[in-house]
């Protein structure tokens, strides 16, 4: 049975599709999630993962090969979307052109058949809830990306729905908007307790929303969990690399310690995420670019190509054999290394984190 | 002489001259000779006008005169005219039933199969209209495919009267017209965002609802220049009727081709051309205050573009 607390279980879900070319892509592989009740949960991931067709098989604009969905334990892989207590966000807001602001508002409301008094009063509070009073009689095309947003916001929380689905909902609004938006919608999301899954491409703002991140890997959950625990303990090469910044070198496991190309063997006390690793078995390591502390030294396994000043911080490219690798420090030291530089590398305690592909 | 050029872009008059003089020769010409004709008397054996002025042409509209020379309202050719109106109305009314489903179906497509499935639309284009016509009458025929078919499944025992009804005029004006409905709806259906459909399902709407409230008046622009090229010369039809209905079901452009020919009357004939004339203008009048309401209301103005 699924958790009394998931609002949203989904099991085993597959989804092909067939390319123009005759091939298949398997959109989909298998992706089992569960999401709390009340959580705001981001489906994050490159382009073409599988994220988008999750949140519309949630949505009921996909039908899945295999697997199920279920909504606070009932399932509802085989009801059309119209029936679904979900609504969703869309990445291009599909605004209805020809309806004024609040009848945009209204049209989901009229589908409930709620007594006309009732959505009036509805649509008011909706368009107070996203700061848009007094824009309800404007068509959508007479209104800013933003304001489009709010728009097609109010509309999907005016049907209360028991998820909220987001899909890119703020790619579309230039920087400074789209930071705004996201405190916006964490505003929203706690003010409603309405369950928020949102799809996103932009770490950043994966980080800066979600309560639980899943990170998405060409079909596949390569990893669930709070944000900040995912950037700490990657498990695997490619979520490492998509969370933050991070340097990715070949390693074999060697009892307690890894041998890593190029730079050699680092003890057991700098690995983290080992556990159940038996000897001689391949893998990666991954570092943290701020986590790596750095000294001049002829004998040194690092060669300087680049340092670029980032505000505050000091970015210093290096070659480790063949293998480029970034480190962050801090822009105050008093000699910055320079271009040709042989460096000694050096990293604190459990900062080298075992990865897999 | 060194003449200044004319900006890129920029309509020469010069350049509009052939066509003007065309449009002036071929259409209005022969426009205001048929108004003059209208106001002429019946020439003594027929063929042509006396150049004497008459309303007699228009009184012949509404009235008849019996033998003794009284006059009494006559509807014959009100009555007429409202057929022709009927059958245009359901000849814009089937066609449309039929064209929306077809333009949704075919924008639906990937953009390559659409191109294919548009050039297949227009096919009919290829074959001279009397042509295509002459095949219905086979096809409607007691002893065509279609009476052939159900008699040989002895679903019939004798054959079905089609041909030389109204129905088989119908029929003649919605095969004849259906390219012309179906295009532009197809040009409003292809630009129709189909994710606005997906939002209506989103927000609960059912299939209907979202044909009803969203995608109609999206391709409302199409809808409205297709009424209008299927109404317009479905109105003044000559063909179909003339071939396919048969006597019973005339139409007035029949009627107008009957005054100039057989009944050699051309004040009156053309006198009922005039009043087509009037009643077709009165409708795109009409239609262009439905459209001025329509691209007021969100619509796009293709149509007008169009006219």
């Amino acid at each position: 049975m699924a958790d009394s607390t998931a609002a949203l279980s989904i099991r085993g879900v597959t989804k092909e599709f067939a390319t123009p070319e005759g091939g298949v892509v398997r959109a989909l592989d298998d992706v089992s999630l569960e999401i709390d009740e009340g959580s705001f949960t981001v489906l994050l991931g490159p382009s073409g993962c599988g994220k988008t067709t999750l949140l519309r098989s949630i949505a009921g604009l996909e039908t899945p090969d295999a697997g199920e969905i279920r909504l606070r334990g009932e399932r509802i892989d085989d009801e059309p979307v119209w029936k679904r207590r979900v609504n969703t966000v869309f990445q291009s807001y599909a605004l209805f052109p020809h309806m004024t602001v609040a009848q945009n508002i209204a049209f989901g409301l009229e589908m409930d058949r709620v007594p006309k008094a009732e959505i009036a009063k509805a649509v008011e509070s909706s368009l107070a809830m996203v700061r848009l009073e007094g824009l309800g009689g404007r068509r959508p095309s007479q209104l800013s990306g933003g304001q489009q947003q709010r728009v097609a916001l109010a509309r999907a929380l005016a049907k209360k729905p028991e998820v909220l689905l987001l899909d890119e909902p703020l790619s579309a609004l230039d920087l400074k908007l789209r930071r705004g938006m996201q405190m916006e919608l964490k505003r929203l999301q706690r003010e409603t307790s309405i369950t928020f899954v949102l799809v996103t491409h932009d770490q950043e703002e994966a980080m800066a929303m979600a309560d639980t991140v899943a990170v998405f890997d060409s079909g596949r959950i390569a990893q669930v969990g709070e944000p900040r625990d995912v950037y700490l303990r990657p498990r695997t090469r490619f979520v490492a690399d998509f969370i933050g910044e991070a340097n990715v070198l070949p390693a074999t496991f060697l009892s307690d310690r890894a041998d890593v190309d190029a730079l050699g063997v680092l003890e057991a006390d700098l690995l983290s995420g080992t556990e159940g690793l038996t000897s001689g078995q391949p893998g990666f390591v991954a570092m943290r670019p701020e986590n790596i502390l750095w000294s001049r030294d002829e004998q040194g396994q690092a060669r300087v190509v680049d340092v670029t000043f980032v505000g505050g911080d000091l970015r210093i490219d290096v070659l480790v054999g063949a293998h480029p690798c970034a480190i962050r420090t801090s822009s105050h030291v008093a000699e910055p290394p320079r271009v040709g530089e042989a460096l000694r590398l050096e990293f604190p305690a459990g900062s080298v984190r075992w990865v897999t592909d | 002489m060194a003449r200044a050029r004319g900006k890129a872009g920029q309509g020469s008059v010069w350049a509009a001259v052939p066509g003007l003089v065309y449009l002036v020769a071929l259409v209005l010409v022969p426009l205001i000779i048929i108004v003059i004709f209208s106001f002429l008397s019946r020439a003594k054996l027929g063929v042509g006008v006396k150049w004497e002025f008459s309303t007699q042409a228009y009184a012949d509209l509404l009235f008849s005169e019996s033998l003794a020379g009284g006059r009494s309202f006559d509807p014959t050719y009100l009555q007429i005219i409202l057929n022709s109106f009927v059958f245009a109305l359901v000849t814009a009314g089937v066609t449309l039933a039929l064209s929306i489903p077809i333009a949704l179906w075919i924008a639906t497509r990937p953009a390559e199969r659409r191109t294919a499935l548009i050039f297949l639309v227009t096919i009919p284009f290829w074959t001279s209209l009397l042509i295509r016509t002459y095949a219905f009458v086979i096809i409607l025929n007691d002893n065509g495919p279609i009476n052939g078919t159900l008699g040989w499944l002895g679903l019939i025992g004798e054959p079905i009267p089609m041909l030389y009804t109204p129905f088989a005029t119908v029929t003649g004006l919605v095969y004849t017209f259906l390219p012309f409905m179906i295009l532009p709806i197809y040009a409003s259906a292809e630009r129709f965002d189909f994710r606005l459909a997906e939002a209506a399902y989103d927000l609960g709407a059912g299939k209907w609802t979202v044909l009803r409230r969203i995608v109609l008046p999206s391709i409302r622009p199409g809808v409205i220049a297709g009424m209008l090229l299927v109404f317009v010369p479905a109105l003044g039809s000559f063909l179909a009727p003339e071939l396919l209905g048969g006597g019973k079901t005339s139409m007035i452009a029949n009627v107008i081709a009957a005054q100039f020919g057989a009944s050699r009357n051309w004040p009156l004939g053309a006198a009922l051309s005039v009043l087509l004339l009037i009643i077709t203008m009165l409708v795109l009048v009409g239609f262009a205050v439905t459209a001025k309401r329509v691209s007021r209301t969100g619509g796009s103005n293709t149509w007008e573009a169009m006219l």
